[in-house]
């Protein structure tokens, strides 16, 4: 019998239910049955990054996560980033760096980007590109991406002083 | 892909009596960074994916002086270069986790779907067959261990039996005046396939080899073991000379073929300059561990 999954997690700090197949992808399951469209599909196979999510504080690539494995686990989307009181630094040093064209990868960006600061608040350029080969980018080119990262990671700070 | 069940086991014998009920039909999940690939590709069918990381004996890392490190076969790479014994002992196998994919495949990849998986290029293997790892395989008639030399047998085939799974991949203990290395070649920094890849491990005793193991990917259909280029250094000095003679019989082993990443003659070029290399950097490890 093919029974649909209920699956039960948390996903930007809310508790949230759905039901899916096994075969779905955690990607497939945020844009199409939760309504979460912030997150994209590139590729579909791992290579592109614009799908990133954090689960348990990890990034990973949505497309390659089924919608069944978030059982009992937290899951952090682009739409997790923003506060209601506004945009997070990332976000504004991307945009007022020019650090997006089309914007379709921008949300794989941002939340790498959000992991690699967390990790590491003061990374050289060599390890961002490191950290974010994991994704491409097909308009904007990669040096106003970089340039983005260490004007968010200079924001970050002055905001903790 | 077609509709297709899902399995959670969070033991080892439940996990094996699903391989035991649905052989080729259970698809295995560990990182399912090469599985979901396959399945959505249609490159494979599976009734069932039996995600195998809750289980515990497949989940975790283990050290002991002694016995050495005992990496189960699921446990993600993030986990394994931040494992503060494998940081410390085990430098070599850091070379080859940090670079499978980038960080968010590192999130999910396992060494034991790499091993799995077993492609030619995979780029955890040549590390662990010049190491001297051993896998740990159950299956419905209980364990075996075997090298892991042994383990591939052409582009994604292994010894594994339809109800045989991978449990853990079991590195020998440290010793002192020991280091390894992995290396590969690859038109871009990171996120690529091996053009060739090279894995040594060296034992030095008084400036001279003790022992040293040569593994190579990308140059024949699956990682192979070299065991004649290091077998001809034994007992003899660590200097250029010798090091040459490594590099130059690692050539002389790979059996490549020419495809859009490589003609044979580049690849087997690479094998000679990786291979010293990746030698230079094991003998400067070994020397650090004294
Ligand atoms: C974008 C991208 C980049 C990549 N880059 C690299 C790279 O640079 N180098 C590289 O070598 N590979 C690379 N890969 C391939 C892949 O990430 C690695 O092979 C990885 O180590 C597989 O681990 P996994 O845990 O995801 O395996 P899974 O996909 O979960 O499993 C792999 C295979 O092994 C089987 N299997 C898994 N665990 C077991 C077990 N315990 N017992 C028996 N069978 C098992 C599965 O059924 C499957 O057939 C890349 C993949 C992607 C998508
Ligand atoms: S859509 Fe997931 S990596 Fe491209
Ligand atoms: S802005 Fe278009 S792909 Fe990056």
């Amino acid at each position: 019998m093919n029974a649909k999954v209920h699956v039960q997690t948390k996903i930007n700090g809310e508790q949230v239910d759905f039901l899916c197949e096994p075969r779905q992808s955690l990607l497939e399951c945020l844009r199409d049955i939760i309504g979460l469209t912030g997150s994209k599909e590139g590729c579909n196979d791992g290579n592109c990054g614009a799908c990133t999510v954090l689960f348990d504080g990890r990034i990973v690539t949505s497309c390659l996560v089924l919608g069944v494995e978030v059982q009992g686990k937290e899951i952090t989307t682009i739409e997790g980033i923003a506060s209601p009181e506004g945009l997070h630094p990332i976000q504004e040093a991307f945009l007022e760096n020019a650090a997006l064209q089309c914007g379709i990868c921008t949300p794989g960006f941002i939340v790498a980007t959000k992991a690699l600061l967390d990790h590491n608040p003061n990374p050289s350029e060599y390890q961002i590109r490191f950290w974010l080969a994991n994704n491409l980018c097909r308009c904007t080119g990669y040096d106003k991406i970089v340039l983005a990262v260490q004007d968010a990671a200079g924001r970050l700070a002055a905001s903790k002083n | 892909m077609k509709w297709v069940d899902y399995a959670q086991p969070s033991t080892l014998d439940d996990a094996l009596n699903l391989l035991k009920k649905h052989g080729d039909k259970a698809g295995l999940l560990a990182g399912g960074t090469d599985l979901l690939v396959l399945l959505r590709a249609n490159a494979k069918a599976s009734d069932v994916i039996v995600d195998i990381k809750s289980v515990p004996e497949l989940n975790q890392i283990k050290f002991d002086n002694n016995s050495g490190l005992t990496i189960g076969a699921s446990v993600p790479c993030h986990e394994i270069y931040n494992d503060s014994n494998v940081k410390k002992y085990y430098p070599g196998i850091i070379d080859s986790a940090s670079i499978i994919g980038g960080t968010q495949i590192q999130g999910r990849a396992s060494l034991g779907g790499n091993l799995c998986n077993s492609a030619p290029s995979a780029d955890a293997v040549p590390g662990m067959i010049a190491m001297g790892v051993t896998c740990k395989i159950a299956g419905s008639n209980g364990h075996r261990e075997i090298p892991v030399e042994e383990f591939c047998l052409a582009p994604r085939k292994n010894v594994l039996k339809s109800d045989e799974l991978l449990v853990s991949l079991n590195y020998p203990a440290p010793k002192p005046n020991t280091g390894a290395r992995y290396i590969r070649f690859i038109p871009r920094n990171e996120m690529d396939i091996a053009v060739v890849g090279v894995g040594v491990y060296v034992e030095l005793d008084n400036n001279k080899f003790k022992d040293v193991r040569i593994s190579l990917a990308s140059v024949a259909p699956k990682p192979i073991f070299v065991k004649e280029a290091g077998d001809a250094v034994i007992g003899k000095d660590v200097n250029e000379d010798s090091i040459n003679i490594v590099a130059q019989k690692a050539k002389e082993a790979a059996t490549p073929i020419t495809d859009m990443r490589g003609t044979i003659e580049f690849r087997k070029h690479l094998c000679e300059v990786l291979t010293r290399r990746a030698l230079i950097t094991a003998i400067e490890r070994a020397k650090e561990t004294i």
